[in-house]
């Protein structure tokens, strides 16, 4: 059979996957050892392994591969390599709903959500109706109109977060100031089971739709044909992506360009079939971030950098290198 | 009747206020195992027809039927078993290789909890082989040339065995020799399945050569549906495209074709 190359590729990122999951809680500022661990004698060594390397860990590959899915799942139902979360203003959507939520002062929660997450759901739904929203207005609009309705969404979004942060007092300005710089640091097991269910239930409905993805990928007209109902899975798959993307960006912040990053390291690798892709995503996703996040810890030591950051910088480049290489 | 309309209609809407009808009252039936063909000039509503045929577009108002059924009450899935469609010849950069694209035909017999059966397969490689695609199944689609492209969309469809097969201008933007290949394939389909093929042309002897029976659109409004031997006439073909055709006889069969026209340049 013909899927060789893809079982492969995945196989091998489970046993990387498998491998960083393993190795990662040791590393860092300090390199702790196994034996130390299991020994069990040092209660600081404890402390740090269990109650912040690991949850951080945890967190960095929930966060990850959440992201490097939903941005598959836009680049498929918007069939353009550079709609992610964040070319689509869905992250800066979940980004104001934190950061008013942060302005507020509020402690509100619901169903056990936390109110940040709950507005960063909001943000998110809205930036995405908006941008969906325009896509429907007109028919046959150029990806190319839709992308810039979605930078115009971000800019507009962060404008007002920026101006949120103005009326704030300096502490809550801090906090959001903070918050947006996107960082996996302090969250504890906790809030890291906050956004599992959606992620889980998310991966699921997504891999549900492994083939609607791959007959949108070819075009809507010829989906429809082969009888997908475009416009309620469209629908369905933004949403879903739209809620884990607002589930996670509650408790990392918008940490930027795994969504666009990842699904394209996976398609020029693997292809372009979904049953492989979703898998090879959310794989590739859970690698990249905690790894990006130890780097962040070590890296202008003793400080630490938000996590942010290095995705971004590492991001830039390849979104440039991605408009170049599409001209092409 | 495989395939009914009846008093269809379908508008756009333009700006604030115009409303621009693209189909108006369009009736026209289809026997199974018929070949049909579709005609008329540019914006006359022929890919619309399709489109809505297919429900690619939004339903309009009036009735399309179905094998009986009318579409809007089919689900999409249902409605995929009963027709399918191939596209305009046009180049689309993804990376689908050429066994994924026919595999996808498979679309609405799959149950979304189930993997690939060794049936759907089978299928994929009949309809490879029924197309001689078969030596690129592991090619990248966007590494085929437009001719090879276009047998791949025919081979997705044969994969998908609906009873009726919606062609739009299948063989346009290929050259001689490929227009060639895929009609000669369209032929190979009729005659060894049922398939009912309705298909939009804008080749003139193609319709009246390879179908059996026309259905002409001008502005949206049906102003021919009859056998090849009544459409190529003078009247007709005007009544149609505004334009008058010089007609000959075919050197070998004597069916009546239309003489292409040059420009002469003195």
């Amino acid at each position: 059979m013909p899927i060789k190359r893809p079982v492969l590729g995945i196989v091998l990122l489970l046993l990387v996957f498998i491998g960083s999951l393993l190795l990662l809680p040791f590393l860092g500022l300090e390199v702790i050892s196994p034996q130390e661990v299991l020994s069990g004698t040092s209660d600081r060594v404890n402390q740090i392994f269990w109650y912040l390397r690991v949850p951080r860990v945890l967190t960095g590959v929930l966060v990850g591969s959440v992201l490097a899915l939903a941005g598959l799942t836009f680049q498929a139902v918007f069939q353009n390599p550079l709609a992610t979360p964040f070319t689509l203003g869905t992250a800066s959507g979940a980004s104001l709903g934190a950061s008013l939520y942060i302005w507020t002062g509020w402690s509100i929660s619901l169903l056990g959500i936390q109110g940040i997450t709950l507005f960063a759901f909001l943000g998110a739904l809205l930036a995405l109706g908006v941008v969906y929203g325009f896509s429907q207005l007109k028919d046959g609009m150029s990806t190319t109109t839709m992308l810039l309705a979605g930078v115009a969404v971000s800019i507009f979004f962060s404008s007002l977060i920026l101006l949120i942060q103005y009326l704030s007092d300096q502490a809550h300005s801090l906090r959001i100031l903070r918050w947006l710089m996107g960082g996996l640091e302090a969250v504890g097991y906790g809030r890291l089971l906050e956004p599992l269910p959606f992620a889980v239930v998310g991966m699921l409905l997504i891999f549900y739709h492994r083939w609607d993805l791959n007959l949108l990928a070819i075009g809507e007209d010829l989906a429809a044909s082969r009888g997908v109902d475009v416009k309620r899975t469209k629908i369905m798959l933004l949403l879903v992506a739209g809620l884990m993307v607002g589930a996670v960006v509650a408790i990392a912040g918008p940490v930027g360009f795994v969504g666009l990053m990842i699904p394209h390291i996976c398609r020029l690798w693997l292809g372009s079939d979904h049953r492989v892709l979703i898998i090879a995503a959310i794989l590739m996703g859970g690698i990249f971030l905690p790894w990006c996040d130890t780097l962040a810890r070590v890296i202008v030591a003793p400080a630490e950098l938000p996590v942010g950051i290095i995705t971004a910088l590492l991001g830039g480049p390849f979104f440039l290198w991605m408009l170049v290489r599409q001209k092409r | 009747m495989i395939l009914a309309a009846h008093k269809y209609c379908y508008t756009v809407q333009v700006g604030a206020r115009r409303v621009v009808p693209l189909l108006q009252d369009i009736s026209f039936s289809v026997q199974a195992g018929e070949r049909f063909a579709i005609v008329g000039p540019n914006g006359a509503g022929k890919s619309t027809l399709l489109k809505s045929i297919c429900r690619i577009l939004p339903y309009g108002q009036g009735e399309i039927r179905v094998a009986g059924k009318r579409v809007q009450d089919y689900s999409q899935k249902e409605l995929a078993r009963k027709l399918s469609y191939v596209p305009q010849a046009v180049l689309r950069n993804h990376g689908f290789t050429v066994f994924e694209f026919v595999l996808m035909g498979r679309y609405p017999h799959f149950s979304p909890f189930t993997t690939i059966t060794s049936n759907d397969l089978q299928k994929v490689n009949q309809a490879l082989e029924m197309t001689g695609m078969l030596p690129f199944v592991q090619r990248r689609m966007d590494t085929l040339s437009g001719g090879e492209q276009q047998k791949v969309m025919i081979a997705a469809v044969l994969a998908q065995e609906a009873e009726i097969m919606l062609l739009d201008e299948p063989a346009a933007f290929l050259d001689p020799y490929h227009q060639e290949q895929v009609y000669t394939l369209l032929e190979k389909i009729c005659q060894e399945t049922q398939v009912t093929i309705v298909e939009v042309t804008h080749d003139v002897n193609r319709a009246a050569l390879g179908h059996e029976r026309i259905l002409g659109l001008r502005d949206g409004e049906v102003v021919f549906c009859g056998t090849p031997q009544e459409f190529m006439r003078q009247e007709v073909l005007y009544s149609i495209y505004g334009k008058k055709f010089e007609l000959a006889k075919h050197p070998r069969n004597g069916r009546d074709i239309i003489l292409p026209e040059v420009a002469l340049c003195q």
